[in-house]
């Protein structure tokens, strides 16, 4: 027998399908009709890689509710990783990349397991500190070993775009995210997900109702670190230069900015808070640019020099957040189209009332 | 002998760290929380001798606006990020973030108003120069005096005066410390300026002996202090002088075997092995979890 929703779910899931598939052909179009160029389309690249370490964190941070703070390091490790195999591959890239980058992705996995083991024995703060405490583990060693380039990182990363086609990565970084999003909405949902979450509401009960609490946040400890790696491998080919110190407290910190805008616990909400966090310096530039001769001088300056304020204004507002409205804009709910999906259903009839708790 | 300067040098320097840790374990002793934004107190206070020394004022007068402005800020910061959330009894990672947010506001600020670059400081202290070997270790000597000096007031406000009572009740059950009618939101904050402060005199000796300061170097130097001070069992004040200065012979040992480009990752892997093995660290008391 399937469960009472399944049609309407395997509806909604079908028209997210269709959705995501016109908006990859319409990214197609306008690249190929010229609208977007290569300055918009290198940052949707890396919004999607944004949005893949935002949800990857979201897995610990949203599902299981530990603070992790060394997410940088397992971009690292799978960024080099990728990096190193397809510099010295003899495959052509478009071979060498996406196993380059399974090859990262595992990577980073299994040293998050390595991690994950004994970390995961503490809890709360003392776990973000050990977790901060391995990224920069990693950092220094990236900085110091002889093959991955010392503080100068590697460097001439190919690329999948090419001046013949100009969607390379994008082919390659847009299913994948994809890919992620819809994991970890069905991982979130699954009975594992279940698991996870009571395991953030309260361990001890948790435990006690049966749930082997060490295996799951193993399990989603690793998966995390699977697709941080992935992302890293993405951004190192998306850049084409690395160097461990873009891959510091910061950029941990960036992505943890992320999951707690959008709300910790809500895979949309960190998919949406990460594209724009991404775009805005860039929106803010061309606001600039755009009201340069209405706005006074002191604005137009500011918003020109986003770059530079843009951790002060990142750590007041993840303070504001925390203090205002503590759990994210989205809080643990998910933008869902199943309702739409209802009210065509029902031909404008009795809408059903939204749900809260982000299931279908 | 180059061992034994390189490990006083480490005494030092683990003076330092040990006075910074002690600011860490009190904050934590009484409101549990990880002040991330502690090491950057030190960066505040650095600024602020420089400043007042640039402007012509004698040393005393420098170390004491540092001093007051460092408990001045650190009871800001505790106002305007953590009171609310203390409050309402947010969850700890919610405070967790935003220490980190109120951390990394500090270094950004502190880049926009002074400056990335760092800046060097004058000479402060005239001390007369105390040799041992080819070494004049007379500030080693200083730190390692006003470490002590510190951690005996420290011991003194907590275990003898009626403030120190008060901390040591909220710290241990701030519910029932308040039905005794102790005021814990004024507790609360006396010790976020004492730590503050003794992050100030840390901000000292640290300028004193290094003589170069930057928007950043709180950072760091935050968190490894804040690793001497788990090392020596967080919340009590002699384990973290303990933490702190192993920490900086630890330091000083990797400089002697030649791997101090390794000495950061070193730090961590020793927090993280404690964590897992002592995580009470060398003196403090375990405490069980209830459900």
């Amino acid at each position: 027998m399937a469960p009472p929703n399944f049609r309407k779910r395997a509806l909604s899931s079908l028209i997210i399908l269709i959705l995501t598939a016109v908006i990859y052909l319409a990214m197609h179009l306008l690249i190929a009709a010229g609208i977007i160029g290569p300055f918009i389309r290198g940052i949707i690249n890396i919004a999607c890689i944004n949005i893949i370490a935002a949800v990857s964190l979201n897995l610990v941070t949203g599902l299981l509710g530990q603070l992790v703070l060394g997410h940088a390091g397992f971009m690292l490790i799978g960024a080099y990783t990728a990096a190193l195999i397809t510099k010295n591959s003899a495959m052509p890239l478009s071979v060498s990349l996406p196993l380059s980058l399974l090859a990262g992705g595992v990577l980073s996995a299994v040293i998050g397991l390595v991690i994950a083991l004994p970390a995961l024995r503490l809890r709360g703060d003392y776990l973000a500190i050990v977790t901060l405490g391995f990224g920069e583990i990693i950092r220094v060693v990236a900085n110091n070993l002889e093959f991955t380039g010392g503080p100068a990182g590697l460097s001439g990363i190919k690329s999948l775009t090419t001046r013949q086609n100009a969607t390379g990565m994008f082919d390659l970084i847009f299913p994948i995210t994809a890919f992620v999003i819809f994991f970890s909405f069905t991982f979130g949902t699954s009975r594992h997900g279940r698991a996870v979450r009571s395991i953030r509401e309260n361990e001890i009960a948790a435990e006690s109702s049966g749930i082997n609490t060490t295996y799951y946040k193993l399990l989603t400890f690793t998966l995390a670190a699977l697709f941080a790696g992935i992302a890293g491998g993405l951004y190192a080919h998306q850049i084409g230069v690395i160097a461990p110190s873009r891959f510091d407290f910061n950029k941990s910190v960036e992505i943890l900015m992320m999951v707690v805008l959008g709300g910790m616990g809500s895979i949309t909400g960190a998919a949406i808070s990460a594209t724009f966090l991404t775009a805005l310096p860039e929106l803010l530039r061309s606001i600039g640019k755009l009201l340069a001769n209405v706005l006074p001088d002191v604005m137009t300056g500011f918003f020109n020099n986003f770059d530079q304020y843009r951790m002060l204004i990142y750590s007041v507002l993840l303070i504001c957040v925390m203090l205002f409205r503590p759990k994210g804009l989205f809080g643990r709910s998910e933008i869902s189209i199943t309702p739409l999906v209802d009210v065509f259903r029902h031909q404008g009839g009795r809408a059903p009332k939204k749900r809260k708790d982000g299931t279908k | 002998m180059y061992l034994i300067t390189q490990m006083l040098n480490g005494l030092g320097a683990g003076s330092i760290y040990a006075l910074i840790a002690l600011g860490y374990s009190m904050v934590y002793g009484v409101v549990k929380l990880i002040n991330f934004a502690h090491g950057d107190i030190i960066m505040v206070g650095s600024y602020m001798i420089f400043l007042t020394l640039g402007s012509g004022q004698p040393l005393w007068v420098a170390v004491l606006v540092s001093i007051s402005f460092s408990a001045i800020m650190g009871v800001l910061i505790e106002q305007i990020a953590y009171r609310r959330l203390l409050n309402s009894g947010a969850p700890r990672i919610a405070l967790l973030i935003t220490a980190i947010g109120a951390s990394i506001f500090l270094q950004n600020l502190a880049q926009l108003v002074f400056g990335a670059n760092q800046k060097s400081m004058p000479k402060m202290f005239q001390l007369p120069a105390i040799r041992i070997g080819d070494m004049n270790v007379s500030n080693t000597l200083l730190n390692i005096i006003v470490a002590f000096i510190m951690m005996a007031f420290l011991q003194v406000l907590i275990h003898a005066t009626k403030t120190g009572k008060a901390m040591r009740a909220t710290s241990e059950d701030s519910g029932a410390a308040q039905l005794m009618g102790i005021n814990i939101n004024r507790i609360i904050i006396f010790t976020f300026a004492v730590g503050s402060a003794l992050a100030a005199v840390g901000a000292v000796l640290y300028t004193n002996t290094y003589m170069q300061i930057k928007p950043l170097m709180g950072g760091m130097l935050g968190l490894k202090a804040f690793v001497a001070a788990v090392f020596g069992g967080i919340g009590s004040i002699p384990g973290a002088m303990l933490g702190g200065f192993l920490l900086g012979l630890a330091e000083s040992l990797s400089v002697v075997a030649g791997q101090s480009k390794w000495m950061d990752a070193a730090v961590f892997a020793l927090l993280i092995i404690i964590l897992l093995v002592r995580p009470s660290g060398l003196l403090g008391k375990h405490m069980k979890e209830k459900v």
